[in-house]
């Protein structure tokens, strides 16, 4: 005889995964937080654990201490953590949107607009610093915009969006390929070095931009993301519960862009951080909804665990999205070999 | 009625080599220099040792259209096999990870063997993109439902993302690396010669004989692997041969001419709605339109930017990513 369900044991179960959705939220973030702490130890001079708290927190008294926090090291762990921060909920929102857990902004085109945009602007123009930053966001959002509209036909459903969106970017890289060919070796190298993402560059604007942005973002995708849990269930009963489909969708769709064009301008386009810190979250979270915090908090620890390794346990010192691109395609791949395996995802 | 049909391509097939026949003269007539038609016929009848002109007619342009008709009808008809075999109309050599992995390769060997020439480095492109090829569609296997559009699409992605990744790698620590894949990876027919030719002419020649033969298989695997084995044949098999070929046509083409996108996508869509499903004759369609379309191209990009050149790969990546969206846009393809 099957077991019936009161509303207090419901109650009880719900109150049980809010806790662990919280719980692991939590940890996430501490985890993000202890990556910036050691981000903030290592380099030339190694500080302790000690020191540099100090200095976060203003306690310190070493003027010296003081100066290779915030002066030398807190931009690139400070770019790394709120780039990660960005990425990771974007690629969330994308997911989510797509309803594919494979789709990633690094696939779907929208970082090959900011990649041809930014190419251009080294190789013909040449530009740097605060340009870049300015050309990669409005590539992000005219190639974002290019795919939404040729996707659009009466809706957008994720397999088309996906696509249109390879079909994109080999458009927009055809033209990168061709103007780093055409560069004289100098800026064709500098091209290239950009195209692989890094955190070591961003300038003050970047960053603040950054924080302005996730800021006011995070609340809006949160705010956004309540009828989201009713598009899961599907358009027609979305639309039937009263959700206002398709204009949560755009929100949620623009608050995505935006942070992927803010994180590409302050750091390149890094790869697979978007794809992969939405799934990491939801597999620690479990059945709990939402997760948009756990995926940004994720987000940030892998690019501050890839920086680190990039920066320092490699032969060489080699820019962030190597790191991050060596260890998350074997990820991908494991990944859609299991989600084939249950017959998701296509 | 059925009398009527096969005229009728027939008719088509004589109106496809002629236009082959008018593309192989513009090739050789057209280019980034003003060479007279007397200059042509002279270099190739009678040839002045002295003339710079005839010397690029015979030593240029020459062998660039031989390997642009070789090529271009590996890359037609590789990806009519690709197409056929995994019942996918979207599939594409490019999306199919062989040219990251022809890109991946030919790093590793720069880096590792100092090598810098075109003609050596060839066979290790070759070698990379099979393997990659053979890695997407394994990948994408899994599953119940097999290698079906999406899955190889997000496979085909996932394996060249990590492929090229490798190769940023490698490309940063290594500069004569980067100069060398800066330049091979936009895909082009100019510098390549003759040596290239005689390279890869074999295998794209066998290859292309071996794809045209496999009309009967192919038609048999359109038909649901289920039938087809009822019908006697032994599918296994069969995919793995065409697989095979494919890796064989499409990894000399990409490694001869650096990647070419879209031409192994678009050609056997527009074989079909010229010639029905029956792929004995969408493969000879295939393999006369590829060469026609490679080779138009690379003269408008000779044209496009006297007295340089605009490279044959950036061409048909403009022209060819609108004929894809147009496909998943406004076909039926795109609802799984």
């Amino acid at each position: 005889m099957a077991t019936v369900e009161t509303t207090p044991d419901l109650g009880r179960a719900r109150a049980r995964l809010v806790r662990r959705g919280v719980v692991v939220t939590m940890a996430a973030a501490a985890v993000a937080f202890a990556l910036f702490v050691v981000t903030l130890m290592f380099g030339s001079v190694r500080l302790s654990v000690a020191e540099v708290l100090g200095s976060l927190t203003g306690l310190g008294d070493d003027p010296s201490v003081d100066f290779i926090v915030r002066d030398l090291r807190m931009s690139v762990a400070a770019t790394a953590l709120l780039v990660g921060a960005a990425l990771g909920i974007s690629g969330l929102l994308f997911q989510k949107l797509l309803a594919n857990p494979l789709a990633s902004p690094d696939f779907v085109g929208v970082t090959s607009g900011a990649s041809l945009f930014v190419v251009t602007t080294l190789v013909v123009f040449p530009g740097s610093g605060w340009t870049l930053s300015m050309m990669a966001l409005i590539g992000a959002v005219v190639s974002s915009a290019l795919i939404y509209l040729l996707a659009w036909r009466d809706g957008i459903t994720g397999f088309r969006f996906i696509l249109i969106g390879i079909g994109v970017a080999e458009f927009f890289m055809a033209l990168t390929g061709f103007l780093i060919a055409k560069a004289d070796l100098f800026n064709a190298r500098a091209a290239m070095t950009w195209l692989v993402g890094s955190v070591g560059h961003a300038g003050r604007t970047e960053l603040w931009a950054l924080v302005v942005v996730l800021a006011i973002g995070v609340p809006a995708a949160l705010v956004l993301g309540r009828p989201l849990r009713a598009l899961e269930l599907g358009d027609d009963a979305a639309t039937a519960l009263g959700a206002r489909v398709e204009w949560c969708r755009i929100g949620l769709l623009a608050v995505a862009i935006v942070f992927v064009g803010f994180a590409v301008a302050a750091a390149g386009p890094i790869p697979f951080v978007a794809l992969i810190a939405g799934p990491i979250a939801r597999r620690m979270l479990g059945p709990v909804p939402g997760g948009i915090l756990a995926a940004g908090f994720v987000g940030a620890a892998i690019v501050l665990a890839s920086d680190y390794a990039a920066a320092h346990l490699l032969p060489t010192a080699m820019p962030t999205g190597v790191v991050t691109g060596l260890v998350g395609a074997p990820y991908l791949i494991w990944l859609l070999i299991v989600v084939n395996r249950e017959g998701r995802g296509g | 009625m059925l009398a009527v049909a096969t005229d009728r391509r027939v008719a088509g097939i004589a109106g496809l080599l002629a236009l082959l026949l008018v593309a192989v003269f513009f090739s050789i007539t057209q280019g980034s220099r003003e060479i007279s038609i007397v200059t042509i016929w002279q270099a190739l009848t009678d040839l002045d040792p002295d003339s710079t002109s005839q010397t690029v007619v015979r030593e240029m342009r020459v062998p660039r259209t031989l390997i642009g008709v070789t090529a271009g009808m590996a890359l037609g008809l590789g990806g009519t096999l690709l197409q056929a075999t995994t019942r996918n109309p979207l599939a594409d050599p490019g999306i199919m990870g062989v040219n990251a992995g022809a890109a991946a390769a030919i790093v590793a060997v720069i880096m590792l063997a100092g090598v810098q020439s075109l003609p050596v480095y060839i066979w290790f492109g070759f070698l990379g993109a099979g393997l990659a090829l053979v890695a997407v569609y394994s990948i994408a296997s899994f599953g119940r439902e097999g290698a079906t559009p999406v899955k190889l699409a997000l496979a085909g992605a996932a394996v060249s993302a990590g492929l090229y990744s490798f190769t940023s790698t490698v490309v940063l620590s290594n500069l004569d690396a980067l100069q060398e894949l800066r330049f091979w990876q936009v895909g082009s027919l100019a510098g390549r010669y003759y040596p290239v030719f005689w390279q890869t002419m074999p295998f794209l020649l066998v290859g292309s004989v071996v794809a045209l033969f496999a009309g009967r298989a192919l038609n048999g695997l359109a038909l649901g692997d289920d039938v087809a084995a009822t019908l006697g044949q032994n599918v296994a098999r069969t995919r793995l041969l065409v697989f095979g070929t494919v890796a064989v046509l499409c990894g000399a083409a990409v490694s001869a001419c650096g990647p070419i996108v879209f031409l192994g996508l678009a050609v056997p869509h527009l074989a079909r709605a010229l010639v029905g499903t029956d792929y004995r004759w969408v493969l000879a369609y295939s393999a006369l339109l590829a060469p026609i379309l490679f080779l138009v191209a690379d003269v408008i990009g000779r044209l496009a930017a006297r007295p340089g050149e605009v490279q044959v790969g950036v061409i048909l990546g403009i022209l060819g990513a609108p004929v894809f969206i147009g496909l998943v846009r406004f076909s039926k393809l795109a609802q799984w």
